[in-house]
This record gives structure tokens, sequence and C-alpha cells, in this order.
């Protein structure tokens, strides 16, 4: 079934010269793509480089943001949690450092995923798969699983050869271990997404003493179990079968795209090369599959731009390190783009042309939804009203002949401090407003707001008792903030009997 | 029965049966199904004998764990009255609604609870909002056939009106027509009174006419002014609210057959403390005195 049976009985054959030629084949190129074929393992080489420090980079920064942003403390006042980053689902709130979002305001959720969209529009169209390549969480935990696989095992060739050799005891020990750790970081990816959710100092304990919520221990066993099985078995395959990304970006790249590129006008005819011999007449690829060794993904960067390909550029590492071995210029696999290969071919001048219609239109569209998103969070408000008129009964008919109308109003207060409100009553003269427990000067009171609240407030509203104006008019109720001189009103309808 | 040809491409056999050239393969059930299935008959075998599973022709196999839907139930709402009890034992010691206004935090249990037992078991007559209807009392209003303070309320809810409780509230509005107490004229002139009490249009030569009838016969129990008497019951019959109508025709009928409305009594069904809370909803409706 797998690589090793079939291809590795002599890993690596000389290939003339002193590079070795990898015995290596790109089991997931389009060539050899069918259905319902079984899953090959792919051993990846460890490759050294610009590419491969960026990525070690990439992944302690994003893997450090994941495991530590919800440590991270940020006090906001007595009885409001004092963690930065918090969806807190019991309270209602959405923390994150100085904001925090109400259920209603979830469209600052909406507005932040459309400019995260439009974001990865703009950096793919500029700069090809970057967020597969380095940022998505798939190729980070992948990439992460392969450093202690190589770790416990060895690099591709032991790999290999342990696949291949009996079940020893050093053999199952290795297994283990690998297995292992790898649970260890399934556990801590698991743990980690309910510190999100919860109090992390409070629940952390909690896990272990069994004392955290049902849904804590639902989704980290949900989570580890994906991250094991995502990052540990199915890796490439997570991308290339259950991604819709790879097909959505398709739509996202040009011609003027910098992408992963093996240069085909430099490279071809590509063939083995011996030391010392020239290289005129012929490319500088010397076939010695060092770039199919290196690819996490199973392909060969060389038949193109293909579905498969994540761009993570390991393969520019490992080509330049045997184009260093064979003393010609560096970069046969490098971030280029097909116009500059059509340029090159012409025996024109390659350039970079970031400033095109399309990258142009998403950054203006990136620029605006971002503008629009930042203005209305400075801007929202603090405060809101709402009413609910009675419905049973629409309204009360008193002794005196005056008529009652009850309404329900909802005061928001968005403030992390109390607040005295004025709460007024408008619509028509001589309305006298009544409450349980507030006192009100004919159709205003002044109403304490609890801070980070909404208060339930029912009150009366009774005309005068003169029959003459009975009749359905509209009114309004006010909020206002006599501190700062912020308002917010409501209006609703006060309905009397048809006479 | 053939031997079955061997599909080429994956040398399996084929099960004979072709449809538009498309052969169906002899596959073994997928392992993982297998599997799944034996362990569902072992399971069901399991649970026969843990749970009810059989019926019979008058009952049905009970199983060893002896679970019934209806225990379980019970068992809940003994825990939900449970984990209430806490709360609701705080309006033992509620004696004036005064105890509750001032307290926030028991004023929205309070409004809580009485809003659902309202629902449960006052809506049917007096609508969901409290609005009543003909012969119903609006509670949302000022106006109090048997007064409308906490006390009150709270004695009416406990003990009905006309509910046969020996507490009970009882008085009566006679059939004076039909009883052949007062004649069809006198009758047809108290309406002319009544309306004229509440400041409608009324004939006056009739309520001249009615107004010793009135004395004689009414201002007992509704006083001479026609205010009424929240102690005997009698409502006022100067305002605007009626309880059965305020239309001809219905205050006719009111004083030719007379009323007796019934509300039933709720204690022994209802809780002291529930009917505590019920009391407070009703007088927080807009008409508490």
């Amino acid at each position: 079934m797998s690589e090793a049976t079939v291809k590795s009985r002599t890993e690596a054959q000389m290939s003339g010269g002193d590079v070795e030629k990898h015995d290596v084949a790109p089991v997931n190129s389009a060539a050899k793509r069918q259905l319902y074929k079984a899953r090959v393992q792919i051993y990846p080489k460890l490759v050294h480089g610009f590419y491969r420090h960026l990525k070690w980079i990439v992944l302690a920064i994003t893997l450090g943001v994941y495991y530590l942003l919800p440590w991270i403390r940020w006090p906001r006042g007595v009885g409001e949690p004092s963690q930065a980053v918090l969806v807190d689902f019991p309270g209602r709130r959405f923390y994150f450092f100085f904001i925090e979002i109400w259920p209603d305001e979830l469209y600052y959720v909406t507005g932040l995923l459309i400019i995260a969209a439009l974001g990865l529009f703009l950096a793919t169209s500029l700069f090809g798969r970057v967020w597969c390549g380095y940022t998505c969480p798939q190729t980070v935990w992948t990439d992460l699983y392969i450093a202690v696989e190589r770790l416990v095992e060895g690099d591709r060739n032991k790999r290999l050869k342990l696949a291949k050799d009996p079940w020893t005891a050093s053999k199952i020990s290795k297994k283990v271990t690998k297995h292992a750790l790898w649970l260890i970081i399934a556990a801590a990816t698991g743990g980690a997404w309910v510190f999100y959710f919860h109090d992390a100092p409070t629940i952390f304990p909690q896990i272990f003493l069994g004392e955290a919520p049902l849904s804590a221990y639902l989704f980290i066993g949900i989570l580890t179990l994906t991250t094991y099985t995502f990052a540990g078995s199915m890796r490439e395959q997570i991308c290339t079968y259950m991604c819709p990304w790879p097909r959505i970006q398709a739509a996202l790249v040009d011609a003027e795209t910098l992408q992963v590129t093996y240069k085909t006008d430099r490279g071809e005819p590509r063939g083995p090369h011996k030391k010392g011999e020239s290289w005129d007449g012929r490319g500088d690829c010397i076939d010695c599959n060092a770039c199919v060794a290196a690819c996490p993904m199973g392909i060969d960067i060389r038949d193109g731009a293909q579905l498969e390909c994540i761009n993570c550029a390991l393969c520019i590492d490992a080509c330049d390190d045997i184009m260093k071995k064979v003393g010609r210029p560096s970069r046969l696999i490098g971030y280029d783009t097909d116009k500059n290969i059509a340029r090159r071919a012409a025996g024109e001048k390659p350039k970079v042309q970031l400033f095109r219609s399309r990258t142009v239109l998403y950054a203006v569209v990136l620029a605006l939804v971002t503008g629009l998103m930042t203005w209305s969070l400075l801007t929202r408000a603090t405060m809101e009203v709402n009413v609910i008129r009675d419905r049973t009964p629409p309204f009360v008919v008193l002794s005196d002949g005056s008529i009652r109308n009850g309404y329900t109003i909802k005061i928001v207060n968005k403030a992390t401090e109390a607040r005295d409100l004025i709460l007024e009553v408008s619509g028509a003269p001589d309305l006298t407003v009544s409450a349980i427990g507030e006192a009100f000067e004919g159709a205003k009171a002044t109403i304490t707001a609890a801070p980070d609240g909404v208060r339930s407030l029912r009150i009366f509203v009774t005309t005068a008792p003169n029959r003459s104006l009975h009749a359905t008019f509209p009114l309004t109720v006010t909020l206002r903030d006599p501190v700062t001189g912020e308002t917010a009103d409501s209006p609703t309808t006060f309905l009397t009997e048809r006479r | 029965m053939a031997e079955h040809e061997i599909d080429e491409h994956s040398g399996v056999a084929t099960t004979g049966h072709e449809w538009d050239g498309i052969k169906e393969l002899n596959n073994p059930l997928p392992r993982w199904w297998v599997w799944t299935f034996y362990a569902c008959v072992a399971f069901s075998v399991v649970w026969w004998v843990l749970m009810p599973t059989w019926p019979g022709i008058s009952g049905y196999t009970k199983g060893v764990l002896g679970y019934t839907q209806r225990a379980t139930v019970a068992k809940e709402m003994a825990a939900l009255n449970e984990s209430r009890s806490a709360s609701m034992q705080q309006l033992d010691n509620v004696n004036t609604i005064a105890d509750v206004e001032n307290n926030p935090e028991l004023l929205q249990y309070t409004m809580a609870a009485g809003a659902s037992l309202f629902g449960d078991n006052c809506a049917t007559c007096h609508g969901s909002g409290g609005q009543g209807g003909p012969g119903y009392p609006n509670l949302n209003d000022d106006d109090w056939i048997w007064g409308g303070t906490f006390a009150d309320i709270k004695q009416t809810i406990t003990y009905g009106i006309r509910s046969g409780h020996p507490e009970a509230r009882f008085n009566t509005m006679q059939a004076y027509g039909r009883d052949g107490v007062l004649s069809e004229d006198q009758i047809g002139d108290l309406v002319e009174y009544v309306l004229a009490l509440s400041g409608e249009q009324a004939d006056p030569a009739a309520v001249e006419r009615a107004a010793v009838t009135f004395e004689q016969v009414c201002a007992a129990c509704h006083g001479a002014d026609g205010k009424g008497n929240h102690l005997l019951g009698s409502p006022n019959l100067t305002d605007a609210i009626w309880l059965y109508g305020g239309e001809r025709a219905t205050i006719y009928a009111t004083l030719k057959n007379g009323r007796a409305g019934v509300m039933p009594t709720w204690a022994g069904r209802l809780t002291s403390d529930q009917i505590t809370a019920l009391a407070v909803y009703v007088h927080s409706l807009g008409g508490g005195e």
C-alpha cells in the first residue's frame, strides 16, 4: 500500500555527480489521481532554509497566540470578567480586550468575518495560498505533528525503514511515544479551546478535578479527536478532499499572482547532471526529486500550479540547497508569476505587478469595510430603550373613566458603571406615569440602570379622565443621560377604546 | 445458478444484476456495519432485561431497573419544588405589599411565580392578562368589588366567592323581577336610575320615579349614593366600569334575574406561599390599593 513498500528498495541512488536522486514519487500528482484510491503515506523530508525558518516562526507565533491568549488578564471592574478574550455564553457577552460585544451587536463579528474574508482575498491575489502554506491551523498542526514524528522516528529515510520493519520492541516504543506525544498536543489543543469560553484560571484545575461542565469535556474530546486525526493521519487529505478553500482561490489568483513556482524556462530540459559537465543546452533542474521528497502534500511542484499545492514553500528550500551544491543560482523554485515565466521566455525582464485592478479593488473594499466597522464600533450607543406594549389587555378603563396603558420598558446600559437615567414619556398633555418602586413626577422619573445590563421596568401610562380626548395616539419613551447628554428613544402607541 | 462473472477491475464476483451495462458487485457488508449490527442485537437483549419492553395482555414486562416515565416526572417535579422552596419560603413572611415591593429581588421572583401561577390557574376565567370579561372582573382596573388591598385580594383567592367554603365571600344580588319583588315598571325606572348614577344618558322622569325604590331596595347594599361597599361586596354603580355590561338590556337582566358569580376557593389547591405570590401579582396589575 505505502510508497515505502513500492519505492524504497534503494532510497538514494546516485544521479551522477554528488547529488543523490531521491527515490520518491509524487503520489498525489494529478497524473496519478484516481477515484477510490487508498491513501499513500507521505514521508516529507526535513529541509533547511529561509522558508523553513519563516514557517517555524509563524508556527511559534500562531500556536503561542492560540495557547496563551486566554491567559491574558484584563481588569474590567467588579462583577465583570477579567479575561482579555472571552466568549461568555451564559452572560451573553463577547469580550475582546477593550471591546465588549452584546448579542444584538453580533454584526461586529459578521463584519470581522467580512474583513477576514477580504483580507484573505487580497493576500491570495497578491501572494497565492499564503494562508494555506503558513497560517492555516491544518498546516500549522500538521507541521507540528510531523516535527514530533521526526523527533521520535527520525527523518524520511528512517521513517521509511521503520515502516517496513517488523514490530520489534523498539518500533513499538517509538510508535507509542509518538502517538502519546500527539495525544498530549491534541488534548492541549482541545483544552485551550475551552479557555476561550470560561475563566481560564478557574476552569483549568476544574478540568483535572472532574468539576468542569460537561460541554467543556465534550469540546475537549471533539477537538482532541479532530486534532489527532486531522494532523496525525489525515493531513493532506483534509486540504485536498475536505477543504473548499483550494477551489475558491483558483478564482482569486491570476497570471500576476506570486506563487510557489517551478521556473520552467530556467529548469527545462531537466536531467541528471554529472559534476564537471557543461550546463549549456540544458536546464538547471537535475531531476534529483529533492522538491518531491520535501513535499508534505505528495506532489511534484514541477507539474505546475495544482489543486493539491498549499504553497508551503518547503520545496524552495529543498531546491535552493541542491542549487547551492551544484553551483547554480538559487530559486529555481521560488515565488514567481506565470506572466514572468512567459516574459523571460520572450526575453523580457520579469517584474512584480502588485497593483492590479483586482488587488486594488480588494484593498479598497477592505479599507472601506474596515473603516465602516471601526467607525461604527467607536460611535456605538452605550444605552438603548425598548418598549413592549401590553397586549392583554390593550388598555384598561379606570373607574373615573380615564384610560390606562401598560408597557414593559427595557433599559439597556452598556456602560460598565451604574447610571442614573431620566426616563420621560411624551405624546399627550397631562399624562401620568407610575411604576412599582419608582417615583414619577408626572411623566418623568430618574431610573437607576445597573452596569452592563438590561433593566426591565413595567410602567402604567394614564390619560386625564376626559372622555373627549379618547383616541389612539403615538407615544414616545425617551431615555437621557444627564451626565453625557446621550439620548435614546423608542416609539410606541397609546390605545383607547373606540367610542 | 450459473457461476457469476468476476469483475475485471476489482476482482470481485458480480451478483448477476445488470442495469444498462452497470453490474452490481457482490461485496460483503462492510465490517464496521456488521459489528454495529451485532452490537445493536446485544444491546437490545440487555435492554429487554433492564427496561420495560414487551407488551402483554394485561400489562408489560417491567424490567429489572423498574424505570417508569411517571416516576421520573414525579422525581423531577419534587426536585423542582425543592429547588424553589428556599425562594418560596421567603413569602411566608410577606404580610403587606410593601414587604415585597421594597425588596427588588423578591419582587422579581414573586412576579415571575405569580405570572406563572396566574396563567395556570386564573387565566381560564380572568384572561391571560387578567383583562376579564362579562361576569369575570378585569383585574387590571382600580375598581374592586371585595376590596383591592393585598389582604383583600389574598382573602378572595384563598376562600373564593360563593365557593361553598365556610369562609367564602358571600352576598346576594336577588332576582328582583323573577321573584316578583319589583314590577317591570319599577325595574325599567331603576335601569335609568343606575345609568344616571354613572353619568350616562337617562330618562329624567324615570330617574325621579326610581329614586324612592333605589333608596328602599338597593341602598341597603349599594349605599344611598350607589358607591357600593367592599365589606358587603356590593359594586360601585357610579363608576365607568361594569362587571356584566352597562347596556340597558344587561342592567335590566341583572335586576330581573339577579347575579351570583362564583370564584372557587384555592385553599388546599395552592399553598399559602403560592396564594401570596398570586396576590402580589394581581395587586401589581395596576389597580392594587
